[in-house]
């Protein structure tokens, strides 16, 4: 046995401080979950940092009601084979009794920061993990592993907390609450070679396979309850994988034969588009579209 | 795999540092064609006629609009050699306190001057902050080069100025190494310049694939803040007691005999545990679990030590405190210490003094401690915590200096006096005198 960590031990090392941290410091901390690859990597972490006690913590699904029926399945299935406790808070929910509206565009990504917020509240979350990484994107180089969130669930850039050594200050008043990041320092190719190593479970979605996709955006989107090809749009049988998921609205396959993790490896270490920009219609709205989005309390 | 270096940078506004780190990500080809599509078409956006490459780093809005950077951005790239974290720290003035946040876990910093300037006021004080933070190695990048025709007597002349101040700073000569470099043209970052014949070292990226990384203190006695206790209380698990947390220091194996702190109770590591199964060692920078031979009041907060070299237990703290906040530090003042896994009351019962980082010395006994400035103080916690000076570890020697009150951080604490200049300036603390009484109108209220 080695001694020094390689570069994937670091970074599980350093996440597994900081999910115990939270655990140590907070009361009602709480698990963004969707079933996605970068969630289904932090619950990875978290059961490791904890075993052989169980999670203490429940998670939360902001569901947009777009979904992949493989990852809800998916979803659910890792719930009950680890015993854990699954909020649900849909966005129809809030649609139906009026409390938010749908966009022109059906796009339903933006509509689940009310939803996310609300819950929070509602449960008294006063730290909510999510699987941000800062190598996503440019408004995310710049947040913190504990990043402060005002009463309104809102972000300042400039107010946020210098973050020294790995000591993390997570206090907070009441109706404050914590964003915390333990994959902060984790990249694409970090998090498929983790996968790899650990022989971690994912979505089948992630891998290629022949799916019914239209061109939009130059994006490559399937069908669904959110809608299907318009006019001058046609729709064509495609050996196609996902690199993330997300409102099946706006998130886009890409052109792929990579059907196994191995494959996949090899295409992300080649790839020309990081990750959220072949695939996340929502981050194209404008140059500082995630910053704006996380000032409102978004992930 | 590669291992990992984790570095920062620092330089003063407009000295090109947004465009250093751009060109380090776009020629170790780091930036994806979506994302340099982006920067193309934003700079012509701008009528500029090659592309802005800050416009990869600085990332919000405000930031743009000013073409200043405004808050420390975290940037990944690798090459077949290594990893690499990067903190890109703002030199605007009042920004200052993100250098701190950087250099606090870089193994190595990039300073930047712009080689028409040279060393600066802002180089000064960045490379006593890095200094007195511990950073083993520094990189002076002389950029602009391009700016001075290429000029071998500029490069010398503040190449020597800086090794000057680095050494005065305590860095030895090895560790300090200066590099002429065009981050806009691309000298000397990863290919070496055909514009500076006369420079014979490494390119910065070169540099920062071959310096040594220095390793965890494995020879350290063993240090290991207990974050957390693990009951399962399963059937499986029934009578399973195990302290989880991060080895801050040295290493750790079943039959070590170990002392918890600060209660002082002894007992030997039956078991390292993880996720993964049993370790024969565990070392700094390892989450494990430990299990102990003795059932003994063990919770977050306590500190499992080897026995026989343990850190001291003390209420009374000598340290120097980088202050970060607005509002200035008076004597009295009360404040929240976190320290390792423990935040305890603490009140400020002495100003030592200041350290000037332009004179190399500390000036004054001052009345407050204001934002950027360092300075020594005294301390009295309301609770013994065991403390290593934070030359023997940055992990165990570090704490936060926490407002109370709004949950602010005000400082980063450095326990002793890690510059040995300041050990050269007025007399020491004292320590928490009788003196030392509370000033209920200080700046922070008492904790909950």
């Amino acid at each position: 046995m080695t001694l020094a960590l390689d570069t994937l031990g670091r970074l599980e090392s350093e996440a597994i401080h900081i999910f115990r941290e939270v655990a140590g410091e907070f009361d009602r901390p709480v698990i963004l979950f969707s079933g996605g690859k970068d969630s289904t990597l932090l619950l990875h972490l978290a059961i490791k940092a904890f075993y052989p006690a169980p999670v203490p913590f429940p998670l939360l699904h902001v569901d947009t009601g777009h979904n992949f029926d493989e990852v809800i399945e998916f979803r659910d299935r890792v719930v009950a084979r680890h015993g854990l406790r699954l909020e649900v808070a849909k966005v129809q929910d809030w649609i139906d009794d009026g409390r938010l509206e749908e966009r022109p565009d059906g796009t339903r990504n933006p509509l689940q920061t009310v939803p996310l917020l609300d819950s929070i509240t509602q449960h008294r979350f006063d730290a909510v993990f999510g699987g941000g990484r800062r190598d996503e994107e440019r408004a995310r180089a710049k947040e913190r592993i504990f990043s402060l969130r005002t009463a309104f669930g809102q972000w300042d850039p400039k107010r946020q907390r210098p973050e020294l050594w790995n000591l993390y200050n997570g206090r907070h008043r009441a109706g404050e609450h914590v964003r915390v990041f333990p994959l902060s320092n984790w990249t694409e190719l970090d998090v498929w070679h983790y996968i790899e190593r650990e022989g971690i479970e994912l979505p089948d979605i992630y891998y290629a396979h022949e799916r019914e996709v239209f061109l939009r955006d130059g994006m490559w989107l399937a069908e669904g309850p959110w809608g299907t090809a318009r006019a001058g749009e046609t729709l064509q049988r495609k050996t196609v994988r996902y690199r993330t998921v997300g409102d099946g609205s706006c998130t886009g396959a890409v052109e792929s034969d990579a059907a196994d993790i191995h494959a996949v490896i090899a295409e992300v270490a080649a790839s020309r588009l990081t990750e959220r920009g072949a695939t996340r219609a929502d981050d194209r709205l404008s140059e500082a579209a995630m910053e704006d989005r996380k000032r409102e309390g978004y992930f | 795999m590669s291992d990992l270096l984790r570095l920062a940078t620092a330089g003063s506004v407009d000295d090109g540092k947004s465009t250093l780190v751009g060109r380090l990500l776009y020629d170790t080809k780091s930036v994806l064609a979506d994302t340099l599509d982006a920067v193309h078409r934003a700079s012509a956006d701008r009528g500029l006629a090659t592309p802005d490459l800050s416009l990869l780093v600085d990332g919000l809005r405000s930031e743009r609009e000013q073409g200043i950077t405004i808050d420390v951005a975290y940037r990944y790239f690798a090459t077949p050699k290594r990893s690499f974290v990067l903190a890109d720290t703002p030199g605007h003035v009042q920004y200052t306190r993100n250098t701190v946040t950087g250099a606090s876990t870089a193994q190595l910093a990039v300073l930047l001057v712009d080689a028409r300037k040279g060393v600066i006021e802002q180089t000064r004080r960045h490379a006593a902050v890095l200094a007195l933070l511990g950073v083993p190695r520094l990189v002076l990048a002389v950029n602009k080069i391009d700016l001075v025709d290429y000029d071998e007597v500029t490069f010398s002349r503040i190449a020597k100025e800086f090794t000057a101040h680095a050494t005065a700073l305590g860095y030895t000569e090895d560790a300090v190494v200066e590099i002429p470099v065009s981050a806009l043209a691309g000298d000397n970052v990863v290919d070496k310049s055909a514009n500076t014949p006369w420079y014979s070292g490494p390119t910065l990226l070169e540099h920062l694939e071959n310096v040594p990384v220095e390793p965890d203190p494995h020879d350290a006695p063993f240090r290991f803040p207990v974050q957390y206790v693990i009951r399962p209380r399963t059937a499986e698990h029934l009578d399973y007691r195990g302290y989880a947390g991060l080895v801050a220091a040295g290493t750790v194996k079943p039959g070590d005999e170990v002392v918890v702190l600060p209660s002082g109770r002894r007992s030997t590591v039956t078991k390292i545990d993880t996720a993964d199964g049993e370790l024969a060692e565990a070392a700094a920078g390892q989450s494990v679990t430990l299990l102990l031979a003795d059932d003994i009041d063990i919770s977050r907060g306590d500190l499992i030590s080897v026995a026989g070299n343990e850190p001291k237990v003390t209420d009374e703290l000598d340290a120097t405190l980088c202050w970060l906040a607005e509002k200035p530090l008076r004597t009295g003042a009360r404040v929240l210490v976190k320290h390792g896994t423990r935040t305890v009351q603490a009140v400020v019962t002495e100003l030592c003094d200041r350290f000037d980082e332009q004179k190399l010395s500390s000036v004054d006994i001052p009345s407050s401690l204001e934002l950027n400035e360092i300075g020594r103080v005294a301390l009295r916690l309301a609770e013994p915590v065991p403390l290593d000076d934070y030359s023997f570890s940055r992990r165990t020697g570090s704490f936060l200096v926490i407002d109370a009150s709004d949950g602010s951080t005000l400082a980063a604490g450095l326990v002793g006096a890690p510059l040995p200049l300041l050990e050269n300036g007025v007399e020491s603390c004292s320590g928490g005198g009788e003196n030392a009484t509370p000033d209920n109108h200080a700046l922070v209220s008492p904790g909950p």
